[in-house]
C-alpha cells in the first residue's frame, strides 16, 4: 500500500476521480510519437527517394550526406566514409543526434515520460509502478546531456540551413525556386526556433547569471530566447510535423510520384 | 484535574502575523525561549492580505522626505486623535525596520538607482510606500516566516534547525489568559483546532498580536481569524480598550458577485492613477473635499491628472484623500442613487492606463477581479464599495514598551493595540506599525522578564480546571431544548453591527445595536456544538463568538458616547468635528459581572517640539481655543 | 439564478471515511468553498475545512475537486453544470486529519532544511542595491501563497510515500532557485539543490506548473533552470575544466 492507498491518507479507493478525459492527452502523445517513429524507421531503413537531384533537394534525415553510398551531388561536405553496407542506413550519421537532441528535450521528457512510461499519466493520476526514483540514477541520469546534444543540434541546424539554401536551385544549376524550395526553407526556419528555444539555449544565454544588469546584451537574448521558449512545445511539435512533411515531400518528388512545382525556373 | 499538555516559556506571542512575527524575533534575539501561537497555519496570517506597501520615509523616489513629514501625515490621517509618541516612534522607526527586512531576505520592487521603489497612497504627502507589486503583505509574511526560520537554524548551529527554543504552534487558540495573586500575567490555555485537546503555556510575558475584529460586521475584508481574541483576552484578563469606536471602512471593497462582497480592491490602484466614477461617470470626489484639507488636493481634474507625472508643482487628486473621507463620499453618493448597478461606484483604471501597464503594477487585482468577477480591469471599471477594513481602537499600550495597561506582563502590538493610528489609519501605515511596535513589543517583554530574575508567576490548577470547563461548555449544552446554532447566533451580530454600528451611526440606532447584543450575549450562553472535539469548527465559532460579543459591546458603547464625526467614526446627529472631543479617549474594560464599562480619559498634550511641526492655521482646525492660546508663539 | 446541486464531499480522518452526497443550494457568483460554508451552516455543522482569506491570497483552503487539485475560494461554481455532481475531497498526498482537512506538515518540515537567506557580509541594512531586472526571476517565486498543491499533485510523492525524505517538492526547489538566483544571496545552493533535496527526482512532467493557482511558472522559470544550473556545477566538463584552470564561473 503506497501512494495514494498509503496508511493515514484519506482512505478512496479510486485511482483518480477526475471526470475530465485525462487519458486523452497521453493517448494521442503515444499516437502521434508513434507514427512519426514508425514513419522515420521505414525511411531511414528503405533508403531510397531521399535527393532530388535536380533541386538538390536533399532530406534532413539523410543530411549531411557523407558515405561514398550517397549520391555523388549530395555529397557537399566531401566522404568520410566509405560504402556502408545496405543493412546499416545512411542516417545513421546524423539520426543519433536528432534523436539525442529530441530524446533529452526538457519539453518531449514530459511528452513521453507522461504517455509512454505514465509516470504520471495525467496530474493527479495515480502511476502504476510501484518504486520511482526519477533521473537521480542510470541510465536517466544522462538527461543532464541534453546541453551537449543542444550544440550538435545547432551544428545539424547549420547543416539543414545549407542543404535549404542549396535548395534554390533550378534546372542546369542555374538558381530556381520551387514548391520543395518553400517547404525547405519553412522546416528550417522552424527548426531553428525549436532549436533556439531550447531550455539549455535559455540557460546558456543567460539563466546562468545572477546579474542580467552587468550583461546587458546576454540579457535581451535571454529575453528573446524566453519568449520563444514558452512555445517550446508548439515548436516541438511543429518541427515534427514539418521534418516528416520535408522527407515525404522530397520522397514523393524524387520517385517521380509528383512533380515539384515551380515558381522560378 | 484536567489532562492539559504543558509547556514553559519565557514569552508567548499569541497570532503570527506580521506584528507577532516581528515580536518573536525580537524577543529571540534577546536570548528569550519565545512560543508563538497562532490559529491557523504558520505564514497565513492576514497579513497576507495587505497589498498596497509598507509607509517609511525612506526618501528614495523624494527625497523630501523624512520622518516628521511621516509624522504630520499620521496625525492628519488620524484627525489628531493619535498617540502622539507612538506616531511618532514609528515615523522615525519605520525606514531602520524596512531595510532589516532586506538582510532577512525580502525583494521589493526597485527604483532606478537599485534602492526599494516607493509608490503614492492616500494621505501621504511623498511617494512613501515600500511595496511588492500588490502583495506586500505576502511578502512581509514570508520574509518574517523565513526569519523564524533562519533563527531556528542558528539555534540548530550547524546541525538541523531546532526549534527548542523557538516554537510556532499552529493551529492552536488561546481561550483565556492566566494570572498570579499578585495580578501579573502567569501563563496562557488554549486548545489544539486539530485534535480538540488542552494545552498550557507557563510564560511571564504574553505578547497579544491578534488583529482586528471585522468579523463582527458581515461586510468585511477581514479573514475568519479577525474575531478580536486579543482584545477579548485582554480585556478579560484586566486590561482596557483605547478607542473601539474608530472602525475604518476601506473605501474600495469588491461588491459583486455576493461570495466575494467585501474583499479588498487595493488602494494602490487610485495611487496607480485609478479614478472613482459614478453612474453618471462624474469624477465625483472633487465634491468632498472637506474643509480640513482644503488647499491640500487638486481642484480640477486636470491638476489631479499633472499630479501622478509632476506632483512637485500639482495637488494630488482627491482620489487620494484619506479612506474615511472617501468611504463616506462613495456611501453619499450610493444613497443619492447614484451608484452603480450593485450598489457600489465605479472604479476605473482601464480609461486611464495601458493594459500592460496595469497589469505589471496590479498584477494581484487582474487576477481577483478575473478570477472571482469575471471582470477584466484592463479593459473594464470594477465596481467597489466601502467594507470594514481595520479597528484603530485595540489595548491601551504604554508607547515605548508596548505593555498594555494595568496587566504587568501583558503587551500587545499591531492591530489589536490601540493608539496609534488616532480615528483614521492611512494606508501603508499598518504595516509599518507592525513592525516597529512588534519589535518594541518583544524588546519590551524580553527587559519585562529578565526583570523578573527567574521568579515566575504560578498557575494553579484551579485556574486550569476553571478555564478548561469554561472551553467545554457550548457540548455540554448540546441537546438541550433551548440549544443556540453558533452560525446563526454569528451571522444575527453581523447583520446588526453593520447596519447600526456602520459607517454612519446614530444614537437611537447604538440603543437598539446594544439592545440585540445583550440579548445576543444571553443567546450564547446557550450555544450548542454537534460532534466531538477534532477539528470542529462550529465548537471554535461558538468560542469566538464570545470574543466578539465582548468587542462589539465596546464598539457599540463607545460610539453611542462619543457625540461628533471623527474619522472613523461618522455620526449623522453630530456631523462636526469636536475640538473638546479631541482631548478624550475613551477606556473600555470589563466589569465583574460581565458587562463593559466605559470611561472618558483626557489625552495627554503634545510634545512641543512636535507641535511645532505644525502650522498654526493647520492647529486650529483641531485644537480647543484654550489649547491654541497655550501654544509658544511661533517667532519667524 | 440559484439551483440545487449534489456534492460529495469526504467525511473521516485517518482511520477511514467515505464521501457524503448532500444537497445543497447554489447562488449566482458562487465558489465551491461558499458552498462548503454552507453545509457547514445547515447540514454539517462539524465539517471541517482549512480556509482564511477566501480570495486566493492565502492558500489554505487547497482540496481536490472532482479529483483536481484546487483552492476551493478560486473555484467557481459557474465552471460546473447545474447538474453535474462535484466531489470534494482532502488533499490526497498528504495524511488526512478529518473531512478536507490534511496534515502538511511534511511541508514545513521542508521548510525548515532549506538553508535561509544568506546575506552578504559587508552590507549593512539601507545599503542594499539590487537591479529591478535582477530580483524580477525570485520575485515571480515569492508570489508562492504555500497552498502546496503543487506539493499535493507531485507524483514524486504522492505516489511514492517513501521519497518524501529525499525529495523536498517543487515548492522548496524553487524556493532554493529563488535563493540562488537573489541578486545578493551568499551561499552556493546548487550542490545542495541535487545531493539533499533531491531535484534529480523531478522528470519536469508539470503538474506542478499545471496546478498553481499564482500562474508560477515553477517547471520553465525554477526547476529546469535549477537543473541546467547542476549540470554547469556536476555534469558539464567545460565548466569543470574552467573551474580548474581558474576561471570560475559567475557566483
Amino acid at each position: 500500500m503506497t501512494g495514494v492507498q498509503t496508511p493515514g491518507r484519506a482512505r478512496i479507493a479510486a485511482r483518480t476521480l477526475r471526470t475530465d478525459r485525462w487519458w486523452q492527452a497521453p493517448v494521442i502523445t503515444v499516437s502521434l510519437l508513434s507514427i512519426w517513429v514508425i514513419y522515420a524507421l521505414i525511411r531511414t531503413a528503405s533508403q531510397r527517394a531521399y535527393f532530388v537531384q535536380q533541386y538538390h533537394y536533399l532530406s534532413p534525415f539523410s543530411s549531411p550526406c557523407v558515405t561514398a553510398s550517397c549520391p555523388k551531388d549530395a555529397r557537399d561536405f566531401g566522404t568520410w566514409f566509405g560504402h556502408f553496407p545496405p543493412f546499416l542506413p545512411l542516417a545513421l550519421i546524423v539520426l543519433p543526434f536528432l534523436l539525442g537532441f529530441r530524446l533529452t528535450c526538457y519539453y518531449y521528457r514530459r511528452a513521453y515520460y507522461r504517455s509512454f512510461w505514465q509516470s504520471p499519466p495525467a496530474c493527479a493520476v495515480a502511476e502504476p509502478h510501484a518504486k520511482y526514483s526519477g533521473e537521480t540514477r542510470f541510465p536517466l541520469i544522462f538527461q543532464n546531456a541534453h546541453r551537449y546534444f543542444f550544440y550538435v543540434a545547432v551544428l545539424i541546424s547549420l547543416v539543414n540551413t545549407y542543404d535549404a539554401i542549396r535548395a534554390f536551385t533550378g534546372k542546369d544549376g542555374d538558381p530556381g525556386l520551387g514548391l520543395g524550395t518553400i517547404i525547405m526553407v519553412a522546416n528550417v526556419v522552424l527548426l531553428w526556433a525549436y532549436t533556439v528555444s531550447c531550455h539549455s539555449c535559455r540557460h546558456i544565454t543567460g539563466g546562468r547569471l545572477r546579474h542580467f544588469s552587468a550583461h546587458p546584451l546576454r540579457y535581451r537574448a535571454w529575453t528573446f530566447v524566453s519568449k520563444l521558449n514558452a512555445k517550446h512545445m508548439q515548436l516541438a511539435w511543429t518541427t515534427l510535423a514539418t521534418l516528416m512533411l520535408t522527407d515525404g515531400y522530397i520522397a514523393l518528388v524524387a520517385s517521380g510520384a509528383f512533380s515539384d512545382p515551380r515558381i522560378v525556373n | 484535574m484536567t489532562e492539559t499538555e504543558k509547556h514553559n516559556y519565557d514569552v508567548i506571542v499569541i497570532g503570527a502575523g506580521g506584528a507577532g512575527l516581528r515580536a518573536a524575533i525580537a524577543a529571540r534575539e534577546a536570548g528569550m525561549r519565545v512560543a508563538v501561537i497562532c490559529k491557523s497555519l504558520f505564514g497565513k496570517a492576514h497579513t497576507v492580505m495587505a497589498e498596497g506597501g509598507i509607509a517609511a520615509s525612506m526618501g528614495n523616489v523624494n527625497s523630501n522626505d523624512n520622518w516628521q513629514v511621516h509624522f504630520r501625515d499620521t496625525m492628519r490621517g488620524g484627525k489628531f486623535l493619535n498617540n502622539w509618541r507612538m506616531a511618532e516612534l514609528h515615523a522615525k522607526e519605520a525606514p531602520q525596520r524596512v531595510w532589516e527586512l532586506e538582510t532577512y531576505g525580502a525583494l521589493f520592487d526597485r527604483t532606478v538607482d537599485g534602492k526599494i521603489s516607493q509608490r503614492n497612497f492616500g494621505g501621504h504627502e511623498y511617494p512613501r510606500l515600500a511595496h511588492v507589486g500588490d502583495r506586500t503583505g505576502l511578502e512581509l509574511i514570508r520574509t518574517l516566516q523565513q526569519k523564524i526560520v533562519s533563527l531556528q537554524q542558528d539555534d540548530g548551529q550547524g546541525g538541523p534547525a531546532s526549534d527548542g527554543k523557538l516554537k510556532v504552534f499552529a493551529e492552536c487558540t488561546i481561550t483565556e489568559l492566566l494570572k498570579d495573586d499578585g495580578g501579573r500575567i502567569s501563563g496562557a490555555f488554549g486548545y489544539w483546532r486539530e485534535s480538540g485537546r488542552f494545552v498550557l503555556f507557563r510564560a511571564p510575558a504574553v505578547i497579544l498580536a491578534t488583529g482586528g475584529i471585522g468579523k463582527s460586521f458581515k461586510v468585511t475584508s477581514n479573514s475568519w481569524e479577525y474575531t478580536g481574541d486579543g482584545h477579548a483576552l485582554a480585556l478579560r484578563a484586566g486590561s482596557t480598550l483605547l478607542n473601539m469606536e474608530f472602525v475604518q471602512f476601506h473605501p474600495t471593497g469588491m461588491v459583486w458577485p455576493p461570495s466575494v462582497k467585501g474583499i479588498l480592491v487595493t488602494e494602490s490602484v487610485r495611487g496607480d492613477g485609478g479614478v472613482l466614477r459614478n453612474s453618471d461617470g462624474k469624477r465625483f470626489m472633487f465634491n468632498y473635499v472637506p474643509s480640513v484639507f482644503r488647499g491640500q488636493y487638486a481642484e480640477t481634474e486636470e491638476e489631479g491628472d499633472r499630479w501622478y507625472t509632476d506632483p512637485d508643482h500639482n495637488k494630488r487628486p482627491p482620489e487620494l484623500l484619506p479612506r474615511d473621507e472617501v468611504a463616506r463620499a462613495i456611501n453619499s453618493e450610493v444613497k443619492a442613487g447614484r451608484g452603480s448597478p450593485h450598489g457600489g461606484v465605479f472604479l476605473d483604471i482601464a480609461s486611464r492606463r495601458s493594459a500592460e501597464e496595469i497589469l505589471r503594477r496590479l498584477p494581484s487585482m487582474h487576477h481577483q477581479f478575473k478570477e472571482l468577477a469575471d471582470v477584466d480591469i484592463t479593459s473594464e471599471p470594477m465596481e467597489v464599495g466601502p467594507t470594514c477594513h481595520y479597528v484603530m481602537g485595540g489595548v491601551e499600550v504604554d508607547p515605548d514598551t508596548a505593555a498594555a495597561a494595568r496587566v504587568p506582563g501583558l503587551f500587545a502590538a499591531g492591530e489589536v493595540a490601540g493608539g496609534m493610528h488616532g480615528s483614521n489609519r492611512l494606508g501603508g501605515n499598518s504595516l509599518s506599525d507592525l513592525l516597529v511596535f512588534g519589535r518594541r513589543a518583544g524588546v519590551g517583554a524580553a527587559e519585562y522578564v529578565s526583570a523578573l530574575g527567574g521568579e515566575y508567576p504560578a498557575v494553579t490548577d484551579a485556574q486550569i480546571d476553571e478555564a478548561a470547563k469554561s472551553a467545554l461548555a457550548p457540548f455540554d449544552a448540546a441537546g438541550v431544548d433551548a440549544s443556540e446554532n453558533p452560525y446563526t447566533l454569528h451571522q444575527e451580530l453581523q447583520q446588526s453591527m453593520n447596519d447600526l454600528v456602520g459607517i454612519i451611526r446614530k444614537a437611537d440606532e447604538m440603543e437598539q445595536a446594544l439592545k440585540t447584543l445583550d440579548d445576543l450575549k444571553a443567546r450564547a450562553q446557550h450555544v450548542a456544538v454537534e460532534g466531538h472535539r477534532q477539528f470542529n469548527p462550529g465548537w471554535h465559532l461558538a468560542l469566538d463568538l464570545r470574543n466578539m460579543l465582548a468587542v462589539s459591546e465596546c464598539v457599540a458603547r463607545a460610539a453611542l458616547i462619543r457625540e461628533e464625526s471623527r474619522g472613523g467614526h461618522t455620526r449623522d446627529d453630530f456631523p462636526e468635528m469636536s475640538s473638546q472631543w479631541r482631548q478624550v479617549n475613551l477606556i473600555c474594560s470589563l466589569q465583574p459581572s460581565g458587562s463593559v464599562d466605559v470611561v472618558q480619559q483626557p489625552m495627554v498634550s503634545m510634545r512641543e517640539d512636535l507641535i511645532g511641526l505644525f502650522e498654526t492655521d493647520e492647529l486650529s482646525k483641531y485644537l480647543t481655543n484654550e489649547e491654541l492660546a497655550q501654544l509658544p508663539s511661533k517667532e519667524a | 439564478m440559484s439551483y440545487t446541486a449534489h456534492f460529495r464531499v469526504w467525511r473521516g480522518d485517518a482511520e477511514g471515511g467515505d464521501l457524503g452526497d448532500f444537497q445543497v443550494e447554489v447562488n449566482e457568483g458562487e465558489v465551491v468553498l461558499d458552498i462548503i460554508h454552507r453545509l457547514q451552516a445547515t447540514q454539517a455543522g462539524d465539517l471541517a475545512v482549512r480556509w482564511n482569506c477566501k480570495a486566493g491570497k492565502c492558500g489554505s483552503c487547497s482540496a481536490e475537486i472532482n479529483g483536481r487539485p484546487r483552492l476551493m475560494c478560486m473555484t467557481r461554481m459557474s465552471t460546473f453544470a447545474e447538474d453535474e455532481t462535484v466531489t470534494v475531497t482532502p488533499m490526497r498526498a498528504f495524511p488526512v486529519i478529518k473531512d478536507l482537512v490534511t496534515d502538511v506538515s511534511f511541508n514545513y518540515e521542508k521548510a525548515r532544511q532549506v538553508p535561509a537567506f544568506a546575506p552578504p557580509k559587508n552590507l549593512q541594512p539601507g545599503e542594499y542595491r539590487m537591479a529591478q531586472v535582477d530580483v524580477e526571476r525570485s520575485q515571480e517565486f515569492r508570489k508562492c501563497i504555500e497552498c502546496y498543491l503543487c506539493q499535493d499533485t507531485c507524483h514524486v510523492v504522492r505516489d511514492h510515500e517513501e521519497n518524501k525524505k529525499a525529495f523536498a517538492g517543487p515548492r522548496f526547489l524553487m524556493r532554493i532557485a529563488e535563493l540562488d538566483m537573489h541578486p545578493l544571496d551568499a551561499k552556493d545552493r546548487q550542490h545542495a539543490a541535487q545531493e539533499e533535496f533531491g531535484l534529480g527526482f523531478c522528470n519536469i512532467t508539470k503538474c506542478c506548473t499545471e496546478v498553481c493557482p499564482e500562474h508560477i511558472k515553477i517547471t520553465d522559470n525554477a526547476l529546469i533552470p535549477m537543473k541546467e544550473r547542476v549540470v554547469d556545477r556536476k555534469y558539464d566538463p567545460l565548466v569543470w575544466l574552467g573551474s580548474k584552470i581558474g576561471r570560475r564561473p559567475e557566483r
